[in-house]
């Protein structure tokens, strides 16, 4: 894959209840770009997450990852191409130790035991969490689970990060630590979360959900003063914007 | 702390102990298991009847735990959880077999009762066995073991997600509790209650799975779980089996108390 674009054309997706989660989404996202999803609960973030790298297919449209259709015969294509943080690190870390989930996925992508144990520790050490390695996830607290999950992540070597809320549940020093490390990766970021701070930090683009539809998509200077835009998406500007306007 | 609580806490500490470095935990958890088999199937085929020949038997579990420094009172305590079961068994022997079976001096011990008591050893020995192989290689290393020696896949993720999973389930149990106790002014759950609470955590259980396997999917999970770790069967794990497999066999076939008892009098043939 030589360009690690990301496309989503005219997403509509309707859940089995038929609530409409998306209506009709566009936007692409280039190589190497910080974006950030944000918008109320219920706003359809975690489903347009959920598509860009197919564990939900659209009813309507589709999602393309640098010229890869999204589509379930590309699924495990995509699965290499775009790693995917839960909300839930417990949700993603059911493997005994720290060290044996990180290589789940470079296990299950075929590499030897040695070669999938050598990116694990890799990945671990760029999370600054090799100390972790023999730890039992259910034990590890949540700013520990949290590197753990991006590190499972990254030993696939991704060239896309879709993190879904993943400043949920960390304390002030283990936020400030993972905003320091999305800061510090070079793939392509896409994230989904409540904490416009964060975003403010990270992302030089915020696309605004509100009722599955797309309402906003520009840099955050530009998003964040936009008051009316704001309020009628159930958002408000981030407190170091207020201090800083 | 509630009892949900203190239950995780203590099906943690089993999982710990494993944790630590010993010369238990150092053999291959595969040895433990078929030792352990062995030794199970050793214990539930003596004559109902069998008490005294069962005892040298105790000899495996308890240089296990030795060997481990596992701590006696939690495994005690584990294996008194699990003992009504096996008083269920074993209770109406005493009733249904009424026919003296042997002499202590003017007692006459009924059938019954030696049974009960048969049974009771067994099920202190084959549980507290299986403690202790717990104790000794941890749930994951004995999954990987049971995966190694045959076991279908299926059952041994299911047997993994299952140990990992109740903690992240009990817990949610526990708040629920919680909540409901912060706001029942001091009334107890009734059935309905409990049918409620068992049903929203059903839901979440379910939700959670479903989470859970995208997680999966998302790193190419495709049916089978791989694990990066493996232990190399040594010498020392061979010796093991061996050697404890040799020793039941004596103890299956040698009444070994009896036979001391005759020797200490001079009565052997």
């Amino acid at each position: 894959m030589s360009h690690h674009y990301v496309e989503v054309r005219r997403v509509t997706y309707a859940y089995p209840d038929a609530t409409l989660a998306l209506r009709d989404v566009s936007f692409r996202i280039e190589h190497g770009e910080a974006v950030g999803i944000v918008g109320a609960n219920g706003a359809g973030k975690s489903t347009l997450l959920l598509h860009l790298n197919g564990l939900l297919t659209p009813t309507e449209g589709s999602v393309v990852i640098g010229d890869i259709p999204v589509a379930a015969e590309t699924r495990e294509q995509i699965h290499r191409s775009v790693g995917f943080v839960f909300q839930d690190a417990d949700d993603q870390l059911f493997m005994p130790t720290v060290l044996d989930d990180v290589a789940f996925g470079p296990m299950n992508m075929g590499l030897s035991q040695a070669e999938a144990r050598a990116r694990a520790q890799a990945a671990l050490d760029l999370v600054d969490a090799a100390q972790l390695a023999t730890r039992a996830p259910y034990r590890l607290s949540g700013g520990e689970k949290r590197s753990a999950a991006i590190a499972g992540v990254l030993a696939m070597s991704p060239s896309i990060l879709v993190l879904d809320e993943p400043s949920a549940g960390l304390d002030p020093a283990a936020r400030r630590r993972l905003i320091a490390l999305l800061c510090s990766f070079s793939h392509t970021r896409i994230i989904a979360t409540h904490d416009l701070d964060l975003v403010l930090d990270v992302c030089k683009r915020v696309l605004v959900l509100h009722g599955g539809r797309l309402l906003a998509d520009g840099a955050p200077r530009d998003i964040f003063n936009d008051t009316e835009l704001l309020a009628s998406c159930h958002l408000e500007a981030p407190l170091s914007w207020q201090r800083r306007s | 702390m509630s009892r949900i609580d203190v239950a995780l806490r203590d099906l943690r500490s089993l999982d710990d102990l494993a944790r630590r470095d010993s010369p238990l935990t150092r053999l291959d958890a595969r040895a433990q298991v078929i030792t352990t088999l062995v030794f199970s199937v050793v214990v539930v085929s003596f004559d109902r009847y069998a008490v005294s020949a069962l005892l040298p038997l105790a000899l495996y579990p308890i240089s296990l735990a030795a060997l481990g420094d596992l701590p006696a009172r939690p495994l005690l305590r584990k294996l008194a959880i699990a003992a009504p079961f096996a008083l269920l068994v074993g209770l109406f022997n005493p009733l249904l077999d009424r026919a003296p079976l042997l002499t202590l001096g003017e007692f006459a011990i009924a059938g019954g009762w030696v049974s009960f008591a048969s049974i009771m050893l067994r099920f202190a020995l084959t549980v507290g066995s299986a403690l202790v192989l717990i104790a000794g290689t941890g749930m994951h290393e004995l999954c990987a073991a049971l995966g190694r020696l045959g076991v279908p896949g299926v059952f041994t993720a299911q047997l993994l997600f299952l140990f990992r999973y109740s903690f992240v389930l009990g817990g949610e149990a526990s708040s629920m509790m919680t909540a409901y106790e912060l706001r029942s002014g001091g009334r107890r759950p009734g059935v309905n209650d409990y049918g409620r609470l068992a049903g929203h955590l059903l839901l979440r259980a379910f939700e959670r799975a479903q989470r859970i396997h995208r997680a999966m999917i998302a790193r190419g999970f495709d049916g089978e779980l791989r694990s990066a770790t493996s232990r190399i069967w040594t010498r020392r794990d061979t010796v093991f089996v061996l050697g404890w497999c040799a020793f039941f066999l004596v103890v299956r076939w040698v009444n070994i108390p009896q036979w001391l008892g005759q020797a200490v009098t001079g009565q052997l043939p």
